[in-house]
């Protein structure tokens, strides 16, 4: 089979910021080793407008808008970063483009069904995120969910014109990878809608959870927990870590050249989900009778609690004391 | 007199609106609109405590761990928790990694770029800074973003991930560096100061932040080589000092606080005068006069953020602080004025105020400090010494968190009951700066800078208007939040 190239070379992305907190942009830029400017252009994608770095402002970005609205310019890959929100009221005036009296929301509804792809650039523009949070004072959503429940501003049924429904990179902010893997797919039309999973994030980074290559697995393993912020032991059974159930491959790839939450010595909160902001008391596991609330994803709850009292009273004595402590304080030698 | 609107504002953090009234081919008088409201302080409200931790920083994709910074410094003021030692060395080295990055993002890909607009094209100095720092083509962001991704795994060292991380808390960081980390994190500094010495200044750091007279700074830059000097031919060339004056007090926080003291005192300096007074925080007072809010209280500590799209006169999101009543500047400029850098003070006493050209150079000295700085910290942290001490649940109380953000004053104002947020207020330094006008008619420091720019045929283009709006940097995402 040979190559096939759906988008012919420039491939025309247009970038929006929406009820945004910037961040996703702020995480593609540190992308590239020769910088993220050449790294887009390596996979021939040209930046028709991006609210952080092009050059054009004020009427020239509307000039932009236009052309594609009327036919004039090809929009290959529209990127919407942060949510959409449609309050008040549904008049969307909670987020105006400046110059003029058009919404975020007018705009992006009339935007997305011209789009060769439409991609929401983190949790916000994927789901909500942040902004929808209770009392959701702004009517925030995402571009094809609000929350969990497919719909959104775009709505179930949307297709953009490639068929496909919206990419959810989500994450907040979805690590710089996530980002230019999905464009770079997306450009070479090597991404198809089964390489989505259930809620259109990419499998890629969502067929993984963030637990898979957390530098503590050996504290999961025997149940040797953190009581404290900073003690190196798992955070599942007390500090509120969701990464057993949370997608993605923050564990297998370096953040900032080698950091992610749990490495970093705090909880996953869970970032890349529909409904991630609804947690409270986000350093504290909910727990029943002593059991956490929400065990791995996937794994019968009988059998957790069975495993986790078995290798609690295996767990060997380097592992117990280092999982309290902020430092190594007993280190590996052989067993007697 | 004639009217326009400008608008969307690229290369900023967020988007804004102006609305100038031109008279004479000069701008008359100026509105600026904060166009974006989400409603975190609403969000805020009714969550237990410690969720500020993970909800404020996601204000801002550019300064959110400014924000985290100010979210534990205003939990600590409810406890009174105090990290150990290397929690504050190690959040103080994060936070001026992430004033750096911000810095040399501002410099890079949001203010150079518009002296490479075709609008120049007749200046000897054209071609060169075309090739230079043209918005996505020019060569200059294939070295400084590739040098900003490199310093930003101080975040990954420290902080797990940058933007929003929860490794800052009120005691102190979550993580405790080895040593193969401590020699790691004086590598990437390293790595960034040779960057800054090569590519920025063209010249070693300390005799950077040795310059203590306009005389002496441009006398050493003159025939240097370096993207800070390329600027500095250019602000000759167009006159930057007499662009955007601004002649308001300026205020600042105070930034990098530890056991040993600020690294930037606090305080507010009057330019007119040379002075600089204590910072009076019940002089704090916002106002929403012209604002989509309603009234509540002007005081921060007891204050709400009740959104009102249909308010009569409101023409932005933004509220508007005031210190004695009147309207403030922040940012690095009034960071160093107040700090006492004689460079600093020295060029905007030559302007009887700031201006394009004081604030840039400002935010150019300023990552040369911190640089170095953030060296010393690295060095100086102690192994066999703890990160982080636990810290008590705040239960009842009111506390203000103040953190100086790469563009100024940030504060965070908290009352608690029962373990869970009553009120949440937050003053971002853009609040400050792009303020509207107050219920007096007093215009903001952006709106009071642009009055008299001249703006002849180019009207809404004019690239005048750029530089001065893109020269405080501003983050319209933390303006109104």
């Amino acid at each position: 089979m040979g190559i096939s190239r759906s988008f012919s070379p420039p491939i025309n992305l247009l970038w929006l910021q929406a009820g945004s907190c910037g961040g996703c942009a702020l995480s593609a830029l540190e992308h590239g080793a020769s910088g993220w400017f050449a790294e887009l252009k390596s996979f021939g994608i040209n930046l028709l407008w991006h609210p952080s770095v092009s050059e054009e402002t004020g009427s020239e970005v509307h000039a932009i808008f236009e052309a594609i609205e009327s036919g004039a310019k090809k929009l290959d890959i529209l990127c919407v970063e942060g949510s959409i929100l449609r309050g008040p009221n549904g008049s969307g005036r909670f987020n105006r483009m400046a110059g003029g009296e058009r919404s975020l929301l007018d705009l992006v509804r009339a935007l997305a069904p011209l789009a060769g792809v439409c991609v929401a650039v983190g949790t916000c523009a994927a789901y909500g995120g942040i902004p929808a949070s209770d009392p959701d004072p702004t009517d925030a959503c995402g571009l094809q969910y609000d929350g969990g429940e497919s719909g959104g501003v775009l709505g179930r049924d949307y297709r953009s014109r490639k068929n496909l429904p919206v990419i959810n990179v989500a994450g907040c902010a979805p690590h710089p990878g996530w980002i230019m893997e999905t464009l770079q797919a997306l450009a070479s039309s090597d991404l198809a809608e089964n390489d989505l999973d259930a809620l259109g994030r990419p499998k890629f980074f969502a067929g993984h959870l963030a637990h898979h290559g957390c530098a503590r697995n050996e504290f999961y393993e025997f149940k040797a927990s953190a009581k404290v912020l900073s003690e190196r032991g798992c955070m599942m059974e007390h500090l509120g870590c969701k990464a057993t159930q949370a997608i993605g491959d923050c564990n297998q790839r370096a953040w900032n050249g080698g950091g992610s939450c749990t490495h970093g010595g705090f909880a996953c909160i869970s970032c890349t989900s529909p409904g991630f902001e609804a947690t409270r008391n986000l350093h504290v596991t909910p727990k029943i009778a002593g059991i956490p609330v929400g065990l791995p994803l996937d794994m019968p709850k009988a059998w957790f609690i069975t495993l986790a009292a078995l290798s609690k009273s295996a767990t060997p004595e380097r592992v117990r004391k280092n999982a309290e402590a902020d430092r190594i304080v007993v280190t590996p030698r052989r067993g007697k | 007199m004639s009217r326009i609107i400008v608008g969307p504002f690229n290369r900023v953090e967020g988007d804004l609106e102006l609305t100038l009234d031109i008279e004479d081919g000069r701008v008359a008088s100026g509105r600026v609109a904060a166009t974006l409201y989400r409603g975190f302080e609403q969000i805020l409200a009714g969550r237990p405590a410690s969720d500020a931790l993970a909800i404020a920083p996601r204000i801002c994709g550019i300064c959110s761990l400014s924000q985290s910074m100010a979210a534990a410094a205003a939990l600590r003021g409810l406890t009174g928790a105090r990290p150990p030692r290397n929690g504050e060395l190690a959040a103080n080295i994060a936070h001026a990694a992430e004033n750096i990055a911000d810095h040399l993002t501002h410099f890079y890909l949001f203010f150079m770029p518009d002296f490479a607009r075709d609008f120049y094209a007749d200046r000897e100095w054209f071609p060169a800074v075309r090739a230079r720092f043209k918005a996505v083509e020019g060569a200059a962001a294939g070295d400084a973003l590739p040098a900003r991704a490199r310093l930003m795994h101080v975040m990954g060292l420290i902080a797990g991930k940058w933007p929003h991380s929860l490794a800052i808390q009120p005691g102190g960081v979550t993580r405790a560096l080895d040593l193969g980390e401590k020699m790691r994190l004086i590598a990437v500094l390293g790595e960034f100061r040779s960057f800054a010495e090569k590519t920025l200044f063209g010249a070693p750091l300390e005799q950077v932040v040795e310059l203590t007279t306009p005389e002496a700074f441009r006398a050493f830059f003159a025939d240097g080589q370096g993207d800070f000097v390329g600027f500095l031919r250019v602000a000759a060339s167009l006159r930057l000092s007499a662009l955007g004056k601004c002649a308001l007090p300026l205020l600042s926080f105070g930034a990098y606080d530890s056991a040993t003291g600020f690294l930037f005192a606090p305080g507010v300096f009057d330019a007119r005068t040379g002075e600089t007074a204590p910072l009076s925080e019940q002089g704090i007072a916002e106002d929403v006069a012209f604002s989509f809010l309603r009234e509540t209280s002007p005081n921060p500590a007891l204050a709400l953020t009740i959104p009102d799209a249909d308010r009569e006169n409101a023409y932005s999101w933004s509220k508007a602080p005031r210190l004695g009543g009147q309207p403030a500047e922040t940012g690095a400029v009034a960071r160093q004025c107040v700090a006492g850098d004689p460079l600093i003070r020295a060029l905007v006493a030559e302007t009887g105020g700031t201006s394009v050209f004081s604030r840039v150079v400002a935010r150019a000295l300023e990552i040369a400090r911190l640089t170095l700085a953030a060296q010393a910290w690295a060095r100086d942290l102690r192994l066999d010494e703890a990160f982080y001490a636990e810290a008590p649940t705040p239960v009842h109380g009111t506390a203000v968190g103040r953190v100086e953000a790469a563009r100024g004053a940030l504060g965070h104002w908290i009352s608690v009951e029962k373990g869970l947020i009553q009120r949440y207020q937050i003053v971002a330094p853009t609040t400050w700066n792009f303020s509207p006008r107050d219920a007096a008619g007093v215009a903001g420091p952006l709106e009071q800078a642009l009055v008299g720019v001249e703006v002849g045929e180019a009207g809404a283009k004019a690239p005048a208007i750029q530089h001065v709006v893109r020269s405080f940097d501003p983050c319209m995402v933390c303006t109104a939040h």
